[in-house]
């Protein structure tokens, strides 16, 4: 092992092991955990180049591949528990996806959850068995968010008992769904249903979309991949293009609406109920944020303690680049921010489930605001994550530019987090309009509870700008419980300013539209100062719960660095509101620095807690052992431009230009 | 839908068959898109020449990108070789010279896409470093190619710090020789452009031992490869670094030395010689040396950096008005999505930003000419200087282009990550920039040692050089602002980021003076304050990057109209910068609370004034549709059918893969006798 690893690990302040197991979720679950990654370790199926040196074809065979041999490796071992599934999964695919990931999930839930007994009885064993391979195509090439402006018809014919399926633009091609472009042989897609001459919205159908056997596209069907993207090599995100194509009526998802065999249509009952689902997934993308930056942190602390470059003290050795005070201030409020988003994840799950249990007992109470508040978590966490695995790879200098540093991949596999599941700044304003409506309540003299709940103080006690001096309490910028309260203070100055700026508009005599619209960069702002708060709050929460004092300790200054540096970066709006005076927003500025000294000793025991094997990060400069220099040079070899030791465009261009000049 | 008949690949800029949507934008233009394009280039005459040059590149259809995206990195590679060897032959056929002024409108018209810009650098390094004779011996064979040359300086374990560089080149008076050896393997060179596998001689820059004793870093031209059979030359490896986030058409290299040897005459020595019997000569300052990088720094402002994010601008602003997202108003038509307040707040800073460093890269090259030609007759006193300003400027340049085309990117939704948006490409290429020729932490650091001496200088009561005088101004204590007019008045925000700049400035001075005071030795307290510092420099050059739009506003005066609209993205430029760094500006209370309110509601006015004339700020940058290379942002705004079209002629879609037969097809079986 590199002797400065080596170093940084004898001196930290507590024992990794025992945060890896807080992070799983116990000791346990740790032991699980590794266990299953062995199995994907020691098999040599498994192991293959690295897909930077593929072209796209072939970076998406060795994917599917890969996919198939984990669906009968999972059946082998017996895995079932999702979980499991997961950690297996993600050990085999490091920063990668697989393309029949959408068939695992979005394809086979719809099945589960829209089909009727019989239409279950049908398709189920088929999904399970990948008999078929299916999708679920929702997105058209001129739609996304709206989904009531998509274009796809599917049209009734009582003659023939049929649906006809038809793209009648360009921009209502199907475009994008994971899979579609050469995987799948069915997918789900949703259509306006039209019926004795009526649209009756959209609604979902099984349609079947490659021949059985040849796996062509059926006649009517025009089918492909979309092409070279940001990431996502490997995946054949794809269009689906419908002319006059025909579906039995049972290929309907009919456990709500129904189309009679006469075209009679009956409506469904309430709709809240795919609230659920959707709260699962962004729940997943808050984990997905936290991972990812997990692993950038690791990558980038862990070179940042290999390389040594420049001088800090003339005539000494150069020092390590994390001893620079500038690489700390880039590195550390990001591993914070990874714990931090690591305990919204766990909460949000922990949540999801408690409220699942609730509405199955018919309980619905709880459901809206957890809608609301997964919108604006999914964008927050998703938007600083982005942001951070960027300032990762930064950090890391040139290096961090070629792909064997990993980062590149980490990035172009997270940053569509952004958008998919829900474009955040559309997210961000579903919070607010959560946000809003809570203010206006709370005005009409209703309480509000949950993590709103701090909104009910508005009504007694006005927030005033300007008058720290009729806080009862002053900030204490040592105490992450008062920093919480500070940080509830700047989301209920925001939510309220946002909420009157929206009142004035529309006092204006302008539509309702149109004043959100004009409000509408106050109301994300407001969205973005909840988020923060609930954030601070979790990771705060989350410290009572460590029992090992070295630990606790290392957390404290996590925490605390979380909170202070999120208020060194708006201090604005904690001055504009009065919620600081300027000489504590010195003191902040001046403790943020104090604590990226406290954490540098522990800065590589706090990644090595993440506890991802090499295999996973997939980074040449993230090695566990640090032996990065001599492994770049290996890695380097493999270029495809390395195959031969002359390059053909010598013979092929230079060498008779040469003759010519 | 209007009717799109395709005849090509990309239709002309001058298509009269536009999407009605992109058309409408233009018909409402407050002012003309052709003089302000004018304004741009530097005069109408130097417009038509860049389109000129410009067609001769898109006519030719080796220089094509259409396939760019589809290609490996082997083909991007092969493809940029083949560029480059065709542009020589134009330049050949026409008589045109890489010095001529216009020659730089190829390099615009290419989009980068060309192998042998490191060629460049090593000629420029000879002409720079070499003697006379060498020069005489090394150009001509470089000008015909005969020998491709590159810069190697970067080690593997080796960057920004150039004395820890490790490479050896040792002489031995009995052979008259130097040996060059790369001692370890964090020694290799690395990332050096073209050295993979093209070039076949280096200017290796070396640690020079004679006689024991080390003389410090040096340059030595090297032959890589045999001018034969191109096979690397004995003691030599080298090859390419493998697979990066872009730049994949150049082939940055490795090399490792074993004992190659190359003659005395090779050490370049305009500023140092190594004499036959071993004896060390220095001759005149090297610091001609400093002017290299700052002529690399200035060049890749203006090629590289600042078109990209105009070009990320003209593809999000143009698919903006396109692509239309729910309802506005309940009964119309979806909206288009810059009708958005949150877009518009995406966008419009950005392009007030675009044409913000525009007019900074305009100064700066005009200070850089009068200091280059000071510099080359030997007055050395604007160098420091320059090289402050070169520096900050480059940093923040780089930071703003690169986060600014990630931020259009995100803008365009789902389409925005395809490459066939063209973003990725812009994002990842541009993205570089944040750490070659200077990582940004370190040039900002630079800046602000320079910024701490000026200070110094200051409260000693001595001159400043002109970029830094607002220091010695004394500071008014409060703002006094009212209204929100009076914030669209320059002088009013100018003073707002003089403060802050002067302020930032003292205050992390006067922390590095308590700490040395306090006892810590300079070293220490310098790193302990050197956050304070970067955030010192940056509004140092905010500040500079503020006062020089207004001044360019100002001498705007024979062009009303477009006076008129860069005044408001001046104004949109300044007070956005307000806007997302509120704290900066509450902090000392010279502007209040209240203030502070005005000036949010002043920048969201603007950004609906300049939502009226986004499609013509963009259109004014005058990208060809072939350079902006994207379905999203083409002229004519016929995205979708762009798209779909494109698409389909991906490789993914034209081969044949194994996956089914291999892996899918047995999965199916079952499902035959069952559906």
């Amino acid at each position: 092992m590199n002797q400065d690893l080596r170093k940084e690990r004898a001196s930290a302040s507590f024992n990794p092991e025992l945060l890896t197991h807080l992070l799983d979720g116990g000791a346990e679950r740790t032991r699980r955990r590794r266990e299953i990654e062995a199995l994907v370790l020691n098999d040599p199926e498994f192991q293959h180049e690295d897909l930077n040196f593929l072209s796209r074809s072939q970076r998406y065979e060795v994917a599917i591949r890969k996919s198939a041999l984990m669906v009968m490796r999972l059946r082998e071992y017996g895995i079932a528990d999702p979980d499991e599934i997961y950690w297996f999964k993600r050990m085999c695919l490091g920063s990668f996806v697989e393309p029949l990931g959408l068939h695992f999930s979005m394809f086979t839930n719809a099945l589960q959850n829209q089909c009727t007994v019989t239409q279950q009885d049908k398709w189920l064993p088929l999904t399970y068995g990948l008999q078929i391979i299916g999708t679920y195509a929702q997105t058209e090439m001129g739609h996304g968010t709206h989904l009531r402006g998509l274009e796809t018809t599917a049209t009734y014919d009582p003659a023939t008992q049929e649906f006809i399926l038809n793209s009648p633009t360009v921009t209502s091609i199907k475009w994008w769904p994971g899979g579609l472009g050469k995987t799948s042989n069915y997918a789900i897609v949703l259509a306006q249903l039209y019926t004795q001459g009526q649209c009756k919205g959209l609604h979902a159908f099984i349609v079947p979309i490659r021949q059985m056997g040849t796996h062509e596209p059926l006649p009517g069907i025009t089918v492909g991949d979309i092409g070279p993207k940001f990431g996502y090599d490997e995946m054949d995100n794809g269009y689906l293009k419908m002319d006059n194509f025909r579906i039995p009526r049972e290929n309907m998802l009919m456990k709500y609406a129904k189309v009679e065999p006469d075209g009679t249509y009956v409506k469904p009952l309430s709709d809240k109920l795919t609230y659920g689902t959707m709260v699962f997934i962004r729940s997943l993308i808050v984990g997905d944020s936290a991972r990812s930056l997990c692993r950038a942190c690791t990558i980038a602390i862990r070179y940042s303690s290999v390389r040594h470059q420049s001088e800090l003290t003339p005539g000494e050795p150069e020092p390590q680049i994390l001893d620079y005070q500038t690489q700390q201030y880039k590195l550390f409020p990001l591993l914070a921010t990874a714990y931090a988003f690591h305990c919204v994840g766990a909460y949000m799950k922990k949540t999801y489930h408690r409220i699942t249990g609730d509405i199955n007992q018919g309980n619905l109470s709880e459901l809206p605001e957890l809608h609301a508040l997964s919108a604006g978590l999914k964008a927050f966490t998703s938007w600083t994550a982005n942001a951070g695995i960027e300032e990762c790879r930064m950090a890391c200098g040139g290096h961090g530019y070629s792909r064997c540093s990993g980062l590149p991949d980490i990035y172009v596999t997270f940053t569509p987090s952004c958008t998919y599941e829900g474009e955040n700044t559309v997210m961000m304003l579903q919070t607010a309009r959560f946000l809003v409506k809570s203010y206006t309540q709370v005005s009409s003299g209703q309480l509000v509870s949950g993590m709103v709940s701090y909104l009910n103080d508005l009504s007694g006690q006005r927030i005033q700008p300007q008058q720290v001096a009729a806080r009862p309490t002053a900030v204490l910028i040592n105490d992450p419980a008062s920093l919480v309260e500070a940080y509830k203070l700047r989301a209920s100055r925001l939510v309220e300013a946002a909420a009157k700026n929206l009142q004035a508009e529309l006092n204006r005599r302008k539509s309702q539209e149109d004043s959100w619209n004009r409000t509408s960069v106050d109301l994300v702002r407001a969205s973005e100062a909840h988020c923060h708060y609930v954030v601070v709050k979790l990771f705060t929460a989350q410290l009572s719960e460590i029992n090992d004092a070295a630990v606790h300790a290392v957390m404290s200054n996590l925490c605390l660095l979380y909170a202070l540096y999120g208020i060194s970066k708006h201090t604005g709006d904690f001055l504009q509101a009065g919620i600081l005076t300027n000489a504590q927003v010195t003191q902040v500025y001046q403790r943020v620095k104090e604590l990226l000294a406290a954490i540098r000793p522990n800065a590589v025991a706090l990644v090595d807690a993440f506890d991802f094997h090499d295999n996973h990060l997939g980074s040449v400069l993230g090695r566990y052992d640090g032996n990065i220099y001599e492994n770049m040079f290996e890695w380097a070899k493999k270029s495809p431009l390395n195959k031969t030791e002359v390059h053909e465009s010598f013979h092929k261009h230079l060498k008779p230009m040469q003759a010519k000049l | 839908m209007a009717q799109w008949n395709r005849s090509g690949y990309f239709r002309s800029s001058v298509s009269r068959d536009v999407n009605p949507d992109l058309e409408a934008e233009r018909r409402t233009a407050s002012f003309s898109v052709e003089r302000l394009t004018a304004v741009l280039d530097g005069g109408a005459d130097n417009t038509r020449t860049r389109r000129a040059m410009e067609a001769v590149i898109h006519r030719d259809p080796v220089f094509s990108r259409e396939k760019q995206y589809f290609q490996s990195q082997n083909e991007r590679y092969e493809a940029a070789v083949r560029k480059a060897v065709r542009l020589k032959e134009k330049m050949l056929q026409r008589g045109w010279t890489e010095n001529r002024p216009e020659t730089k409108y190829f390099y615009r018209a290419l989009g980068g896409d060309v192998a042998f810009n490191v060629h460049r650098v090593f000629k420029n390094s000879i002409l720079a470093l070499g003697t006379d004779e060498q020069i005489a011996k090394w150009i001509p064979l470089a000008e015909k190619y005969h020998i491709i040359g590159t810069y190697a300086q970067t080690e593997l374990g080796h960057g920004t710090f150039l004395r820890g560089l490790e490479t050896t080149a040792t002489f031995d008076t009995s052979t008259q020789e130097f040996t060059l050896n790369t001692p370890r393997i964090s020694a290799m060179k690395w990332w050096p452009g073209d050295l993979g596998r093209s070039a076949t001689h280096a200017v290796v820059f070396a640690q020079l031992y004679v006689k024991g004793e080390c003389y410090g870093l040096h340059p030595f031209i090297v032959q890589i490869r045999s001018l034969r059979d191109h096979l690397p030359a004995p003691g030599v490896t080298v090859g390419d670094i493998g697979p990066k986030m872009n730049f994949e058409h150049i082939d940055n290299g490795y090399l490792m030395l074993q004992s190659v040897t190359i003659p005395r005459e090779n050490m370049l020595g305009r500023f140092s010689q190594v004499l036959p019997d071993g004896t060390y000569m220095k001759r005149g300052s090297d610091k001609i040396n400093y002017l290299t990088m700052i002529v690399t720094r200035v060049e890749m402002l203006w090629v590289e950096v600042i078109p990209a994010l105009q070009k990320a601008c003209t593809i999000a602003v143009r698919y903006s008005v396109v692509r239309r997202q729910s309802k506005l108003n309940p009964g119309e038509a979806e909206a288009k999505i810059l009708d958005y307040q949150t877009q518009q707040q995406k966008l419009l800073p950005l392009l007030a930003t675009a044409y913000a460093l525009h007019f900074m890269n305009a100064y700066v090259n005009k200070f850089y000419s009068k200091g280059y030609t000071e510099i080359r007759e030997g007055n050395f006193d604007s160098l420091p200087e320059l090289h402050a300003l070169t520096s900050g400027l480059k940093a923040i340049i780089t930071d703003y282009c690169t986060a600014g085309a990630e931020v259009c990117l995100r803008a365009c939704g789902g389409h925005g990550y395809s490459a066939l948006s063209g973003l990725p490409f812009l994002y990842t290429k541009v993205a570089a920039s944040c750490t070659y020729e200077g990582d940004n932490t370190v040039l900002f650091l630079q800046t602000a040692r320079y910024l701490v001496k000026c200070l110094a200088a200051v409260h000693a009561g001595q001159p400043t050089p002109p970029s830094v005088a607002y220091l010695s101004l004394t500071n008014s204590r409060k703002c006094w602002v009212r209204t929100e007019a009076d914030l669209l008045k320059p002088d009013i925000y100018a003073e707002a980021y003089r403060r802050r700049a002067s302020r930032l400035l003292s205050t992390a001075a006067a922390k590095l003076q308590a700490l040395i005071q306090s006892g810590a030795e300079e070293y220490v307290a310098w790193n302990r304050c050197t956050v304070q510092l970067v955030q010192a420099a940056k509004a140092h050059c905010q500040y500079i990057i503020v006062k020089n739009f207004i001044d360019t506003v100002e001498k705007l005066t024979n062009e009303a109209e477009i006076q008129k609209i860069m005044k408001h993205l001046c104004d949109l430029f300044a007070l956005h910068g307000i806007f997302s760094n509120t704290g900066d500006f509450l902090h000392d209370g010279y502007i209040s609370g209240d203030q502070m309110d005005l000036v949010t509601a002043s920048y969201l006015d603007l950004l609906a004034v300049i939502r009226s004339d986004a499609v013509p700020l963009v259109d004014a940058f005058d990208f060809t549709d072939e350079n902006l290379n994207s379905a999203l942002g083409s002229y004519d705004g016929h995205v979708y059918q762009r798209l779909y079209e494109w698409a389909q002629k991906s490789p993914t879609n034209q081969q044949v893969s194994q996956a089914y037969e291999s892996y899918l097809k047995p999965l199916f079986q079952g499902a035959l006798s069952k559906l």
